[in-house]
């Protein structure tokens, strides 16, 4: 248990870095509280797994240094700072039975053998693989083995922080879902801090407390599920958070609105104080946030594409040159090719260069 | 479904067929062909059956030179395959040019043709211009003398051996290390696995495929032994480091016994073949039972 704090830590896989491309992950500062549980978001590539790597002491950041608690432990071993961490395959030791793996990590620490027998007990009844502890681990199937890796995680009940690194990749939908929960119950248990790294975005929105979304190696924003959802800090994390993404559409600050394509949309009085260029402006709407009627005042639009997808259908509609995704319910009957669009004042956003507006 | 009933199919297997038959059947069956006779020249033959084959089995020099060769081959596969794997262990995981110039002077020895490495061995052992001979015989002050010393000429074979094959077992054993994943060494990392667990737990049952092939070739070719030896020693001194091979050749070339020769050809070929099959059987099932 502890808070995990990163100042200005960057890392370079190259030698000598020159430009701000060459680093994996940039300088950056981050804390990660206590008995948390946080998702690490970003697409491959993007430095999830060094951040990761960086917090575990697998990888030593070329710059910058990592505190817990408050204690240096930018130099110190992965066996100081007392870190679990399961990775993206499976990982077992093949000459082992299930019950070996599970107690490795407790053994090479000294554990009593009688805490050795319960607390691997414990988590294989959590993980379903009570059955198969006698067996071989190099006879289980991937899943399985996945589960033996995850279960090696889980088993010191001392931890510093559980590190996952996309650990659910190989496993089958059904199961992932189920074994997310676990991960949550076990969360909520025991209180240790949890740092899931993720590309799938429903995975980090249903799992976590604080989602980080990550991107070319900077951290973008920081945030509950909701914060993220509903007030995206840019464009990247609008379009990469939410499906389909944030609807973004060029504007023009007109009286007490915005004028798009000819046509009016009215702003909160308040985000229109906080607008201080009048050029690069982009209304940032959800499209659950967008309603569609066939008369009314509103956004006139041409209604294409409607893909029903069971809950809900999603209509792309065209104004001018733009497409704006809207979601529709089911039960709404789309008849005609012409539209009204009208956007909910409490969720549309300002964006200016790309940047949120307030 | 109609099958097809024209079995002219089998015509497209003849190819094999017939190199097969120049490459494996055609020069076995010239052996097996004077084994069985007493040939005096291309029209006087007697056909003896089986008795070449009895005389060589109970023949004592045979008895005595294939325990030597099972001594020797099951010291080469002790001393080979234990510090192969140690050399490779110390090898770094990733390096750059450093450890491709490594990597071919480690595999040097490979590419010596054999009798120049009995010739080095030869050069390099003698007492009076050979660097090891010289340094043992005058620095260490012990007499070096393996020409007439059993017990050295043994140790100067197997010295040879181990320094012209170890490369092998170091170079395959490296290529097992290098496929394994950095999330294992990462993982023991994490669960404070000891160097040791790491090799026992890791890289040795990440090795145990290509081990196998080790232990196979190097059973295989310490058994077919010859030219190296030969040069070094000529079998001596006395016949005590003849192996296999080396009587073999004394008998077919320097006594010109055709017969018995092809009927230990034979005897030879069966004892290499029952163990490769003897060996493989076991380190797969080895492998099996760790599926289970």
């Amino acid at each position: 248990m502890a808070l995990i704090e990163f100042e200005n830590v960057a890392h370079s896989y190259l030698r000598s870095p020159a430009r701000m491309e060459d680093y994996a992950l940039r300088p950056m500062n981050l804390a990660w509280q206590d008995g948390g549980a946080y998702a690490l978001l970003g697409a491959s590539g993007s430095g999830k797994t060094t951040l990761l790597n960086i917090i575990s002491g697998l990888l030593r950041p070329s710059a910058g240094r990592v505190r817990f608690d408050g204690r240096d432990v930018t130099d110190s071993s992965t066996v100081e700072r007392n870190i679990a961490q399961v990775f993206q395959f499976p990982v077992i030791y093949d000459t082992m039975t299930v019950f070996d793996n599970l107690a490795f990590p407790l053994r090479n620490r000294g554990v009593a053998a009688a805490d050795v027998r319960s607390r691997v007990s414990e988590v294989a009844e959590m993980l379903d693989l009570t059955d198969h502890l006698r067996w071989r681990a190099s006879g289980l199937a991937a899943d399985e083995k996945q589960k033996v890796s995850l279960g090696r995680g889980l088993v010191r009940s001392d931890v510093s922080a559980i590190l996952f690194d996309e650990p659910l990749t190989v496993i089958d939908p059904n199961l992932k879902w189920r074994l997310r929960r676990k991960l949550k119950e076990i969360h909520k248990r025991y209180n240790t801090t949890l740092i899931y790294v993720t590309h799938d975005q429903s995975e980090a929105l249903t799992f976590a407390d604080r989602v980080v979304v990550i991107h070319e190696g900077s951290v973008l924003q920081q945030g509950t599920p909701q914060e993220l959802f509903e007030t995206p800090i840019d464009r990247f994390v609008g379009y990469f958070i939410g499906s389909p993404g944030m609807n973004f559409l060029p504007c023009r600050l007109s009286g007490d609105g915005a004028e798009v394509v000819g046509q009016f949309v009215p702003l909160a009085a308040t985000l229109l104080a906080k607008a201080t260029q009048t050029t690069g402006l982009e209304i940032g709407i959800r499209p659950e946030a967008i309603g569609l009627s066939s008369s009314g005042s509103g956004l006139a639009v041409e209604i294409g594409d409607v893909e029903h997808l069971g809950t809900r259908n999603i209509a792309t509609c065209r104004l001018g040159e733009h497409e704006i995704k809207v979601v529709v319910p089911p039960e709404q009957p789309i008849l005609s090719e012409r539209g009204i669009l009208k956007f909910n004042p409490a969720m549309t956003r300002l964006y200016a260069d790309g940047r949120l507006v307030g | 479904m109609q099958k097809w009933q024209n079995q002219r199919a089998w015509f497209l297997v003849i190819p094999v067929v017939v190199l097969v038959a120049f490459n494996a059947l055609i020069p076995v069956m010239t052996v097996v062909n004077y084994s069985v006779q007493d040939i005096f020249d291309s029209t006087h033959r007697i056909f003896v059956g089986t008795e070449w084959y009895r005389e060589m089995l109970l023949n004592t020099r045979l008895q005595h030179a294939l325990l030597r060769q099972l001594v020797f081959s099951g010291l080469v596969l002790l001393i080979e395959l234990p510090l192969g794997v140690a050399i490779a262990l110390t090898m770094p995981r990733k390096g750059g040019w450093g450890l491709s110039a490594t990597l071919v002077i480690v595999a040097l020895p490979l590419l010596i043709p054999w009798n120049v490495i009995g010739t080095i061995w030869v050069i390099f052992l003698r007492p009076d211009i050979g660097l090891l001979g010289h340094f043992i015989d005058h620095t260490l002050g012990i007499h070096f003398d393996y020409p007439t010393v059993p017990i050295q000429a043994w140790i100067s074979v197997m010295m040879m051996e181990v320094w012209h094959w170890t490369p092998l077992v170091v170079l395959l054993a490296y290529a097992g290390l290098r496929s394994i994943p950095d999330a294992y060494y990462q993982a023991a990392n994490i669960d404070a696995a000891s160097r040791w667990a790491v090799f026992w737990y890791i890289q040795l049952p990440k090795m145990r495929g290509v081990l196998t092939i080790a232990v196979l070739l190097r059973f295989m070719d310490s058994f077919l032994i010859y030219t190296e030896p030969f040069v070094l020693t000529g079998g001596g001194p006395g016949d005590t480091t003849t192996f296999l091979s080396i009587y073999l050749v004394k008998l077919a070339v320097g006594e010109f016994d055709v017969g018995k020769a092809a009927a230990f050809s034979i005897i030879y070929f069966l004892i290499v073949l029952v163990f490769s099959y003897v060996f493989y059987q076991v380190l797969l099932r080895a492998q099996r039972g760790e599926v289970r």
